[in-house]
C-alpha cells in the first residue's frame, strides 16, 4: 500500500493562537469566567445576608474596597462585551422573514440594544 | 488486480450519471450500482451550467413547438425520433427534480418559472435563478445518497472497456489515490462521462472535461459522431472563459459593438428590438452560432472593443436594474466583479465567443445503446442526435436527465435478455494488458515530449485552424499536426513516479483522450464539405442537404487517423428549411 | 490590468512514497496580476514541476474542488486573487483534513458526515409526478435558499477549531445541509434529521466561534444555521419536557 495519509496534530492548549479569530472568540468566552465570579459573588452576598446584617454590611463594606471596585468595573466592561458580541450574532441566529424579504440585521441588533436600554432604565428608576 | 463485481458500472457521475444510478436503484433495489468518476460528483462539470433547462409544461407552450425549435436550431441534423422522445419525456424529468427538492425558481404563486432562451419561439426553461445545473447536480447528487444500492467509487480514473464476446463487460479504472488498477466486471456499462472542450485553450470548461468518456468508446471500436459541431457560446469573459448565461439576455441584456449598434440586426436577427423587451427567436434570443458567427464579422469589420485581453463586444445588462439582477442573474454579477472588476449593474461587460459544447459524442441510437451490445451513454459524451449541428440552450440540462434515464433502462434490459455467465479468463487477460500499457506509460523515462509541450500544440491547432469559421486548408493542417501529436505522444516523459494521487499521469491519459477526440473534429471537419449550424466553412458556405445530411461517424485506428462513414439523419416530420431568426417571422 | 510581478510561491509537498513528513517548497512564479493562486499553480505544473498534486476544475468557484490555506486562511485557489497579496504566497492543503499528497486532502470524512444528515427531499406527502409541482412561493423557497448554495468545498471545515479539535464533529456545512431541507416547506423528515443532527457530535459541539461564515466563499452562513438549529432544538426540548400534553 502505497498510500500513508499525514495527520496534521492539533494542539489542544494552543489552537486559539493560530488565528485572529480564534482569539477573538477566546476573548468573548473568557468574558464568562467574570460574570462566573460576579454570579459567584452574589451568592456569597446571600450567604452573608443569612448571617445577619452585620455580616452583610462587611460584605458590603470588602465590596467597596480598591479591589472590589476593580473588579466590579472590569467585570462590567466583559459582561457588556459578552452582551454586545451576541446581540450582533442574533440576526444568524434569529432571522426573521416578513413576506419574501428578510428583517435587516441591523434591524434585529438595534431591536436588542432597545430592549437593553429600556430595561436597564426600569432597574436604575426602580433601583432609585 | 482486485477484480469488483457489478452489474452495472456507470462512469462518471454528473448529471447523466448520477440520474442513471438512482433509476437503476429505483428499478431494482437488488441491482448492484457501481458509480466510477475522476473527481468526487459535485465537482462534475454539471455544477457550472447556469441559464436552466427546456421542458414543456406551461399551458401557452407545446411539444411541437419545442421539437421545431429544437430541430430547427440543430440545422435538420438532429435524429427526429430522438428529439421527440426527448421533448416527450423532458417535463417528467424536469418535475421529477422539482419532487426530489430542486430549488427551481418560482411564480408568485408557488408554480415553477420560466425563462426565454435562445432559439425559442416561446419562453420555456426551467431555472434556479442562474445556477441551475449546480442545484440540478446537488440535487441529484443527493438524492443518490439515498440508495444503499449506489456504491461509489470516487476518483477512479477509467482505463480501458472490456469487451469479450460480442459485448461490453466491464472496464478497468486506477484508483488514483492508490495508483493501483481495478477490474470492475460488469453486465452493463454506461459511459456518462461529459464533453472534451478543453481540447481548446480558450473555453467554458472546467479542466476535467478532457473527452475521457468519448476516447474509451472510442477506442473500443464505437464510432464517435457529429465530431466537428463544436459550439461556441457567444458570452464569455474575455480574460479565462468563464460563461456568462444565454439568460443574461433571456431576461433583456442586449449585445452591442464599439459604436453601441446593436449589430445582430445586420445579421439576419433583426429588426432591432426595443431595449429591455426581448423578443423570442430575435437578436439577441438568435441561437447560439448565429451569435458567434455574428462576432467574427464584427471583428473582421473592426467594429469589435480592444481590451486587453483582445477583441470583444459588449454585453449591456444596466437596463435590468439591480434588483432583477441581483435575483435573476446573481452568479453573473458575481463572476464579473470577482474576475473582470467590473459590475453589469453599472457597465457593460466586455465578452467574446467560447467553446461551449460538444454536440458530437459517442454513436448511441435512441435508446442510448451504442453498436457494442452492453454498452451505452448519455449527456455530454453521447451524440443521440437531438443536438444535431447546434444545440438549443437549456437542452443539454434536461438531456442528460431524459438519456441518463434512459441509458439505464436499456441497461436493465439488456441485463435481462443477455447471458450473464462471463468468461473471466478472457476479461482478466484484456485487463492485465490494460495495466500494462498504463505502466508502460508510467515507466517510460527516456521520452522527450512532455504532457504541458503536446497539449499547448494540441490546444493551438485546434484553435487556429477549426474554430468558429473554417477552411479545407486550415482544417487539412489540422489533422496532420493532430496525427504528429498523437505520433508524438508515444514519446511522452512523466516525471512524476509516485503511485499516490499522480496528477501527471492523470493528465497525460487526459491529453491521449483529447488528442483522440481532436482528431476526430478536425478529420470529420475537413471531410464536411458544407456549412451547417457551428460547422462554417468558408469555402463551402451553403448547407447541402444533397450530400450531407447525415452524421459524420469516426472510427478509431491505433496508428492511422480515424475512418469516416456516414448514416443517414432521420427525418420523421420536418423536412430542412430556412432557420428564420428575423423578427420578420410569424 | 495586465503587469507582470515575480512572486514567491511556497508550497506544502508531502509524497507518502519518499517524505516522512511534509516539507515545503518554493517556486518564483511570473505572475500576470489578475490571476489567481490557481493560475500560479497551473503555471508552476505546467511550466516547473510536474510532479505538483492538487485539485481543481471549474475555475469559477462553483465547483469546489481547489480549496487551500492560503497564507494560513482557507480559500478557493480559484478566488484568491494575486494582487490581494504581497510577494510571498504560502499555499497549503485545507487545514483539518488528512494530506493525502502536496495540496491533496483525505476527505472521505467530511462526504461521510453529508450522508449522514439525510440531505435529501422527504416529503411531507406523497405525490405522483403527473400531479404536477409541488407549490412553493417565492418567500417559501428564500427561507432555505441561501442554505443550498453550498459547493461542499469544506473551507468550514478547515476554519472550524472544534473540528479540528473533536474529528467527530458532524461539522458546518453538513448541519446546514440538514438545516436546508429543513426548512423546505415541501420537506417531513426534520425528525429524522433531528436524530443525527440534536446530538453532542451534532449542533451541541458547536461553540460558535463563527469562523466557518467568515471563510464561506458562497456565504451560506453556515455557523447562522447551525444556531437556528440549535434554537429550534431547544424549543423542541422545552416542549417535550414542560409541556408533554403539546402534540410535536
Amino acid at each position: 500500500m502505497s498510500r500513508k495519509p499525514y495527520v496534521r496534530e492539533v494542539s489542544k492548549t494552543t489552537w486559539f493562537l493560530s488565528q485572529p479569530r480564534y482569539k477573538r472568540y477566546m476573548a468573548r468566552e473568557v468574558t464568562c469566567v467574570f460574570i462566573l465570579i460576579y454570579t459567584f459573588l452574589l451568592i456569597c452576598a446571600l450567604g452573608a445576608l443569612a448571617k445577619g446584617p452585620d455580616a452583610f454590611q462587611a460584605f458590603l463594606h470588602a465590596l467597596r474596597g480598591p479591589l472590589g471596585v476593580l473588579f466590579n468595573l472590569a467585570a462590567l466592561v466583559a459582561t457588556v462585551y459578552h452582551s454586545m458580541s451576541w446581540f450582533d450574532v442574533t440576526p444568524q441566529a434569529m432571522p426573521i422573514q416578513r413576506g419574501e424579504e428578510f428583517v435587516p440585521g441591523n434591524v434585529i441588533v438595534g431591536a436588542h440594544y432597545g430592549a437593553w436600554a429600556v430595561v436597564s432604565l426600569i432597574i436604575l428608576i426602580w433601583g432609585i | 488486480m482486485e477484480i469488483i463485481k457489478t452489474d452495472v458500472a456507470i462512469v462518471g457521475a454528473g448529471g447523466a450519471g448520477l440520474r442513471a444510478a438512482i433509476a437503476l436503484a429505483e428499478a431494482d433495489p437488488k441491482l448492484r450500482i457501481a458509480l466510477i468518476s475522476k473527481v468526487y460528483p459535485m465537482r462534475s462539470h454539471t455544477c457550472a451550467a447556469e441559464g436552466g433547462a427546456a421542458g414543456v409544461i406551461k399551458s401557452d407552450d407545446s411539444l411541437d413547438l419545442h421539437f421545431n425549435d429544437t430541430v430547427g436550431g440543430g440545422d435538420w441534423l438532429c435524429d427526429q425520433n430522438a428529439v421527440e422522445y426527448f421533448i416527450n419525456e423532458a417535463p417528467n424529468e424536469l418535475m421529477q427534480l422539482e419532487h426530489w427538492g430542486c430549488p427551481w425558481s418560482r411564480e408568485p404563486d408557488g408554480s415553477v418559472a420560466v425563462r426565454p432562451f435562445g432559439g425559442m419561439k416561446i419562453k420555456r426553461t426551467w431555472f434556479a435563478a442562474d445556477k441551475s445545473g449546480f442545484h440540478i447536480l446537488h440535487t441529484l447528487f443527493q438524492t443518490s445518497l439515498k440508495y444503499p444500492s449506489i456504491q461509489r467509487f470516487d476518483e477512479y480514473y477509467a482505463i480501458d472497456l472490456l469487451v469479450d464476446d460480442g459485448r461490453c463487460q466491464g472496464l478497468t479504472a486506477l484508483e488514483i489515490r492508490s495508483g493501483e488498477m481495478r477490474q470492475f466486471q460488469a453486465g452493463a456499462v454506461i459511459i456518462a462521462a461529459g464533453g472534451a472542450g478543453k481540447m481548446f485553450p480558450f473555453t467554458t470548461n472546467g479542466a476535467i472535461k478532457t473527452g475521457d468518456g468519448m476516447a474509451l468508446a472510442y477506442r473500443a471500436g464505437v464510432p464517435l459522431k457529429d465530431m466537428e459541431f463544436v459550439q461556441y457560446h457567444p458570452t464569455g469573459l474575455p480574460n479565462n472563459g468563464i460563461l456568462l448565461t444565454e439568460g443574461c439576455r433571456g431576461e433583456g441584456g442586449i449585445l452591442v459593438n464599439k459604436h453601441g449598434r446593436r449589430y445582430l440586426q445586420d445579421y439576419g436577427m433583426g429588426p432591432e428590438t426595443p431595449v429591455g423587451q426581448p423578443v423570442l427567436k430575435t437578436m439577441e434570443l438568435g441561437p447560439r452560432d448565429r451569435l458567434s458567427q455574428s462576432f467574427w464579422h464584427e471583428q473582421r469589420k473592426g467594429n469589435t472593443v480592444s481590451t486587453p485581453w483582445g477583441e470583444c463586444v459588449l454585453l449591456d445588462m444596466r437596463h435590468l436594474g439591480e434588483k432583477k439582477i441581483n435575483e435573476r442573474l446573481p452568479l453573473v454579477r458575481d463572476l464579473c466583479i470577482s474576475y473582470l472588476n467590473m459590475d453589469p449593474v453599472k457597465e457593460p461587460i466586455p465578452i467574446r465567443p467560447v467553446v461551449h459544447y460538444c454536440m458530437g459524442g459517442i454513436h448511441t441510437d435512441i435508446k442510448a445503446a451504442t453498436p457494442v451490445p452492453g454498452l451505452f451513454a448519455a449527456g455530454e459524451c453521447a451524440c443521440v442526435s437531438i443536438n444535431g449541428a447546434n444545440r438549443l440552450g437549456s437542452n443539454s440540462l434536461t438531456e442528460l436527465l431524459v438519456f441518463g434515464r434512459r441509458a439505464a433502462l436499456s441497461a436493465i434490459e439488456h441485463l435481462q435478455s443477455s447471458p450473464s455467465a462471463s468468461n473471466d479468463p478472457a476479461l482478466s487477460a484484456q485487463a492485465r494488458a490494460s495495466e500494462d500499457r498504463i505502466r508502460a506509460l508510467f515507466d517510460q523515462s527516456a521520452g522527450t515530449e512532455t504532457v504541458a509541450g503536446l497539449r499547448k500544440e494540441m490546444m493551438h491547432t485546434m484553435e487556429e485552424n477549426a474554430g468558429i469559421y473554417r477552411t479545407g486548408e486550415e482544417l487539412q493542417r489540422a489533422c496532420e499536426k493532430i496525427a504528429e501529436l498523437r505520433g508524438r505522444y508515444a514519446n511522452l516523459a512523466l516525471t512524476d513516479k509516485s503511485k499516490v494521487f499522480n496528477t501527471d499521469l492523470m493528465q497525460a491519459l487526459e491529453l491521449g483522450s483529447m488528442l483522440d477526440c481532436a482528431e476526430t473534429v478536425a478529420v470529420g471537419a475537413r471531410d464536411r464539405t458544407e456549412s451547417r449550424g457551428a460547422h462554417q466553412r468558408l469555402d463551402f458556405t451553403a448547407r447541402d442537404d444533397q450530400n450531407f445530411l447525415k452524421h459524420t461517424l469516426a472510427y478509431h485506428h491505433p496508428k492511422e487517423p480515424p475512418r469516416i462513414e456516414y448514416l443517414d439523419v432521420v427525418i420523421t416530420k420536418s423536412q430542412p428549411g430556412v432557420r428564420d431568426y428575423s423578427g420578420a417571422k410569424k | 490590468m495586465s503587469e507582470e510581478r515575480q512572486i514567491q510561491l511556497e508550497v506544502l509537498r508531502y509524497n507518502p512514497e519518499t517524505d516522512s513528513q511534509p516539507r515545503y517548497q518554493t517556486y518564483t512564479v511570473p505572475c500576470v496580476n489578475e490571476w489567481v493562486v490557481l493560475d500560479a499553480l497551473n503555471y508552476v505544473k505546467e511550466n516547473l514541476d510536474p510532479t505538483l498534486s492538487y485539485r481543481w476544475s471549474c475555475h469559477m468557484a462553483v465547483c469546489g474542488s481547489c480549496g487551500y490555506m492560503i497564507n494560513g486562511e482557507p480559500k478557493l485557489g480559484c478566488k484568491a486573487f494575486i494582487h490581494e497579496y504581497g510577494d510571498h504566497i504560502r499555499v497549503e492543503p485545507l487545514a483539518n483534513f488528512p494530506i493525502e499528497r502536496d495540496l491533496v486532502t483525505v476527505v472521505e470524512d467530511f462526504i461521510a458526515k453529508l450522508a449522514s444528515v439525510k440531505p435529501y427531499l422527504i416529503p411531507k406527502e406523497d405525490k405522483p409526478i403527473s400531479a404536477g409541482e409541488f407549490r412553493q412561493t417565492p418567500a417559501e423557497l428564500k427561507k432555505y435558499k441561501q442554505y443550498t448554495l453550498c459547493i461542499n468545498c469544506m473551507l468550514c471545515y478547515a476554519a472550524c477549531p472544534q473540528y479540528g479539535l473533536v474529528p467527530e464533529f458532524l461539522g458546518p456545512a453538513a448541519i446546514s445541509m440538514a438545516h436546508r431541507y429543513n426548512q423546505d416547506s415541501r420537506d417531513g423528515g426534520r425528525d429524522q434529521r433531528q436524530e443525527v443532527v440534536a446530538t453532542d457530535e451534532g449542533v451541541w459541539e458547536c461553540s460558535f466561534v463563527g469562523a466557518c461564515s467568515e471563510v464561506c466563499p458562497k456565504h451560506v452562513d453556515p455557523a447562522g444555521a447551525l444556531q437556528q438549529v440549535k434554537v429550534a432544538s431547544t424549543i423542541d426540548w422545552y416542549k417535550e419536557h414542560l409541556m408533554p400534553w403539546v402534540k410535536k
